[in-house]
C-alpha cells in the first residue's frame, strides 16, 4: 500500500449530501476482476452525457461541462471535499478504486459511510473527518480563490492552506494512522498473531463445535 | 455488568486488541460472491497465501446472473464480462474451496443473504461477514454481520479476522401491533425516514420491541437488511424461540445433542436488563402507515397517504438542494399524492424481500387480477433456487402469471441492474428492494421503494395505492 505522509494538493468541491457509492462508480463497471483502471468513470453518470459501458473509448465521450470534475479550474485535483454522509450505500470496494485511479489522494467530508471509510484506509486513501462548519469553510474557500490548495498532513492530523490562513485538526483511530502512515500491509500485520488466532479457534471449536463443520 | 447484544458478540469473538482498543475479530462465517472476490482472491494469490479455513466459506453466484434464458447455460450470457466475473468465481472455488459453493443455475443458487439463513450456514452467535453491505441482514439471527470491502475480504481468507475498532450501541425499538398490510419493510422505512441514512453511522442497531419480536424471520431479515440504509453496518435482533424454530432440520443447522447445547447458548444471545445503548429511538407500531420513497435517498420517505413534500418548507439548504435535485431525477412536483404516482415498472425481489413470505403477500394481492395496461414489465425474482421451487409447490407461480406478471428465475437481478433487467432512462418503477439512488436500477430510472404486497397493488392498480384498503 503506499504512503501517506504530508499531501499538498488542489481542491474540487463536491457540493451535495449523500454521495452514494452508486454515484461514486456505477455499477457496470463492477464487473471487472481488477483493481485499477476506474478512474475514467468515476462519477459516470454525472461526467458524462451518454450512458458509460465497460469497454467504451471515454475520451470520445460527451462530457457534462456543467461537472464540476470537468471544470478546467478543477483539473489535476487531489483533494475532494464533500457534504454530509459521503461514500454511504454498497460496500463496493471500488469506489475508493475509483477515486485514487483518478488522482484523488484524499477526501474531506462531516461524515462518511461507514463502510466506504475503512475501504479507503486499505488503499493508501485517507478520509479526513471535519466539523461541518469547517467543511463549510473550506467550499467556501474553493469556490472563491480558483487554484485553492490544502495541505493534509497525517503525522499532524491537520488540513491547513497553503498559507496557513486556516487550519483544523482531525481525529482518526492510532490504528489506522499508523498502517496509513508507513503504508504497511494489514494482512502481514495480522499474521503476526497467527499463534493467538490458532488458540482462539482451538478454543472456540470446542466450545461452539457446530460453528465448525 | 449488563451487556448489550452486541456487547456480547463483540466480546466472544476478540482475539487481540491493539493499544487503542483496535481489535483483531474472528470471524466465524465468510460468504461469497462474484462481483467483490476476483480482486481478494487475485491478491491472495500475488502474496503467496492461502485461505486461513475453508469451511467458514459459503460462495454463490448471484449479483450478475440472469433471470431467464438458463437452459443455455453460461455460454447464455450476452455480456462477456459479466462471463468473465462468473468464470473467475468457479476458477476460485476449484482453486481453493468452500464449504459449499452453489454455481450458476445450481438448484440451491441464489442471493446470497436469502442462502445464508435458508441452508442453516448463518448461525446465532456467529461473525457473518461478506463484501456486500446488505450482510447487515443476517444480524436477524442474533449474529454480529455486516458488509466489508474486497481488501477486508481479502483479509478475512487470508487471517480468518477482521481488523475492527467497536462500534456503538444503539437500539431502535417498535412497540406495538403492526396494523394489517403493514410490514417489517414499512417499519424499516419508517426508521430511516425518522433517523436519516447517516442516523445508525457508526453503531450496531439492535432492533427490538413487541412489534420485531412478533415479525417472522423473514420480516427481521428485512428490517436488519435495510440497517445499512440508516447508516449502520450491523443490524440485529435478538435469539427468541422464533429463531430457533426456523433453524430447526436446515442443512447446516447443528442436530443431534449439537442442537440442544446450541440451543442453550443461543438462548443467551439478547440484550441483559439494564444494558447501556449510547442512542435509543422509539415507535409506536400501530402508527405506522405503509411506507412509499419519493426521492433518490431511502430517508426520502412518506406514507402512502401522504404526498410528495416541498422543498421550499426545507430550511437547511443543502437538505433542500438535494430534495430539489431528487425532484428533478424523479420527475415529481411537490404536493403531488403519493397515489396519483403512476409506474412503468414493478420489481419484486432483492435480498430485502424475496423470500417466501414476501411472495405469499404479493401473492394474495395479486391473486384473480390483471397488472394494469400502463405497466410494462412486473417482474417476480424469487430470492433463491429454493424459494422458487417452494412457491411453485404451493402454486404461487401460477397466481403471478396468471395475473400478467413475468415468474424469473433467481437472483440480485433489478435491484442494482447489473444483469439485463433494469429500467430505461425516464421509467418509473415500484421496487421491493433496498435502494432508490440515482441510476441504481438503470441510468436515469426512477425507483420507489414499497413492501411486497404494496408493489403487487401498485401492478394491478398502475399507480400506488394503500395496501390497508386493498380488496
Amino acid at each position: 500500500m503506499e504512503k501517506f505522509t504530508v499531501l499538498t494538493g488542489l481542491v474540487a468541491p463536491m457540493d451535495r449530501a449523500n454521495v452514494d457509492t452508486d454515484a461514486i462508480i456505477p455499477k457496470q463497471f463492477l464487473k471487472s476482476i481488477k483493481r485499477t483502471g476506474y478512474g475514467p468513470n468515476l462519477f459516470d453518470a454525472w461526467r458524462y452525457r451518454d450512458h458509460g459501458e465497460p469497454g467504451m473509448d471515454n475520451s470520445v465521450r460527451p462530457l457534462n461541462e456543467e461537472f464540476v470534475l470537468n471544470q478546467p479550474r478543477y483539473k489535476g485535483a487531489q483533494i475532494l471535499i464533500a457534504r454530509k454522509n459521503f461514500g454511504c450505500g454498497s460496500s463496493r470496494e471500488h469506489a475508493p478504486w475509483a477515486l485514487q485511479d483518478f488522482g484523488f489522494r484524499c477526501v474531506i467530508a462531516p461524515s462518511f459511510g461507514d463502510i466506504f471509510y475503512i475501504n479507503s484506509f486499505k488503499n493508501g486513501f485517507l478520509p479526513v473527518l471535519l466539523a461541518e462548519s469547517e467543511v463549510d469553510k473550506l467550499f467556501y474557500e474553493a469556490a472563491s480563490f480558483p487554484g485553492f490548495k490544502l495541505v493534509v498532513d497525517l503525522d499532524a492530523q491537520s488540513v491547513a492552506t497553503t498559507t496557513g490562513s486556516l487550519s483544523f485538526r482531525f481525529e482518526i483511530e492510532g490504528f489506522q494512522k499508523y498502517c496509513l502512515f508507513n503504508g504497511l500491509d494489514e494482512i502481514g500485520l495480522t499474521l503476526r498473531h497467527s499463534e493467538k488466532i490458532r488458540a482462539f479457534e482451538a478454543i472456540r471449536t470446542q466450545q461452539f463445535p457446530w460453528f465448525f463443520r | 455488568m449488563a451487556q448489550t447484544l452486541y456487547d456480547k458478540l463483540w466480546d466472544s469473538h476478540v482475539v487481540h486488541v491493539e493499544e487503542d482498543g483496535t481489535a483483531l475479530l474472528y470471524i466465524d462465517r465468510h460468504l461469497v460472491h462474484e462481483v467483490t472476490s476476483p480482486q481478494a482472491y487475485d491478491g491472495l494469490k500475488l502474496a503467496g497465501r492461502k485461505p486461513w479455513r475453508i469451511s467458514s466459506v459459503v460462495a454463490t453466484a448471484d449479483h450478475n446472473t440472469p433471470t431467464t434464458g438458463w437452459d443455455k447455460g453460461i455460454e447464455g450470457i450476452a455480456d462477456p464480462i459479466a462471463r468473465l466475473q462468473l468464470e473467475t468465481l468457479d476458477a476460485n472455488m476449484r482453486e481453493y474451496g468452500a464449504k459449499v459453493y452453489f454455481p450458476f443455475r445450481d438448484k440451491r443458487m441464489g442471493i446470497v443473504h436469502v442462502i445464508g439463513p435458508e441452508q442453516g450456514a448463518t448461525l446465532p452467535g456467529m461473525t457473518v461477514v461478506c463484501g456486500d453491505s446488505h450482510t447487515s441482514t443476517h444480524g436477524a439471527f442474533g449474529c454480529l454481520a455486516h458488509g466489508i470491502g474486497t481488501s477486508e475480504v481479502e483479509h478475512v481468507l487470508a487471517t480468518q479476522c477482521l481488523v475492527q475498532k467497536k462500534m456503538k450501541n444503539m437500539r431502535v425499538t417498535v412497540e406495538g401491533v403492526l396494523p394489517g398490510g403493514v410490514t417489517g419493510k414499512d417499519i424499516v422505512l419508517a426508521v430511516i425516514g425518522r433517523i436519516g441514512t447517516a442516523g445508525g453511522t457508526g453503531s450496531a442497531i439492535e432492533f427490538a420491541g413487541s412489534a420485531i419480536r412478533a415479525l417472522s424471520m423473514e420480516g427481521r431479515m428485512t428490517v436488519c437488511n435495510m440497517a445499512i440504509e440508516a447508516g449502520a453496518r450491523a443490524g440485529m435482533v435478538a435469539v427468541d424461540e422464533t429463531t430457533i424454530e426456523y433453524l430447526k432440520g436446515r442443512p447446516f443447522s447443528p442436530s443431534g445433542p449439537e442442537w440442544d447445547q446450541a440451543v442453550v447458548y443461543w438462548r443467551t444471545l439478547k440484550s441483559d436488563p439494564g444494558a447501556k445503548f449510547d442512542r435509543e429511538v422509539t415507535l409506536n407500531a400501530s402508527e405506522i402507515i405503509p411506507q412509499v420513497t419519493w426521492g433518490t435517498s431511502p430517508e426520502m420517505v412518506v406514507p402512502v397517504d401522504g404526498a410528495v413534500p416541498d422543498p421550499e418548507k426545507e430550511k437547511d439548504p443543502t437538505r433542500r438542494e438535494g430534495m430539489e435535485r431528487a425532484l428533478v431525477y424523479m420527475g415529481l412536483k411537490p404536493k403531488t399524492l403519493i397515489q396519483d404516482i403512476l409506474l412503468d415498472k414493478v420489481f419484486i425481489g432483492s435480498c430485502t424481500n424475496s423470500r417466501i413470505e414476501d411472495l405469499r403477500a404479493a401473492a394474495a394481492v395479486a391473486k384473480g387480477k390483471q397488472v394494469a395496461s400502463n405497466i410494462k414489465v412486473a417482474m417476480v425474482v424469487p430470492g433463491s433456487g429454493l424459494v422458487k421451487a417452494q412457491a411453485e409447490k404451493e402454486g404461487l407461480d401460477k397466481v403471478f402469471r396468471d395475473a400478467g406478471f413475468e415468474w424469473r428465475e433467481p437472483g440480485c437481478s433489478m435491484c442494482l441492474a447489473m444483469n439485463a433487467d433494469r429500467l430505461d432512462p425516464g421509467e418509473r418503477c415500484a421496487s421491493t428492494s433496498n435502494r432508490n439512488f440515482e441510476g441504481r436500477q438503470g441510468d436515469g430510472g426512477r425507483t420507489h421503494l414499497v413492501s411486497p404486497a404494496m408493489a403487487a397493488a401498485a401492478a394491478i392498480a398502475g399507480h400506488f395505492v394503500d395496501v390497508r384498503q386493498w380488496r
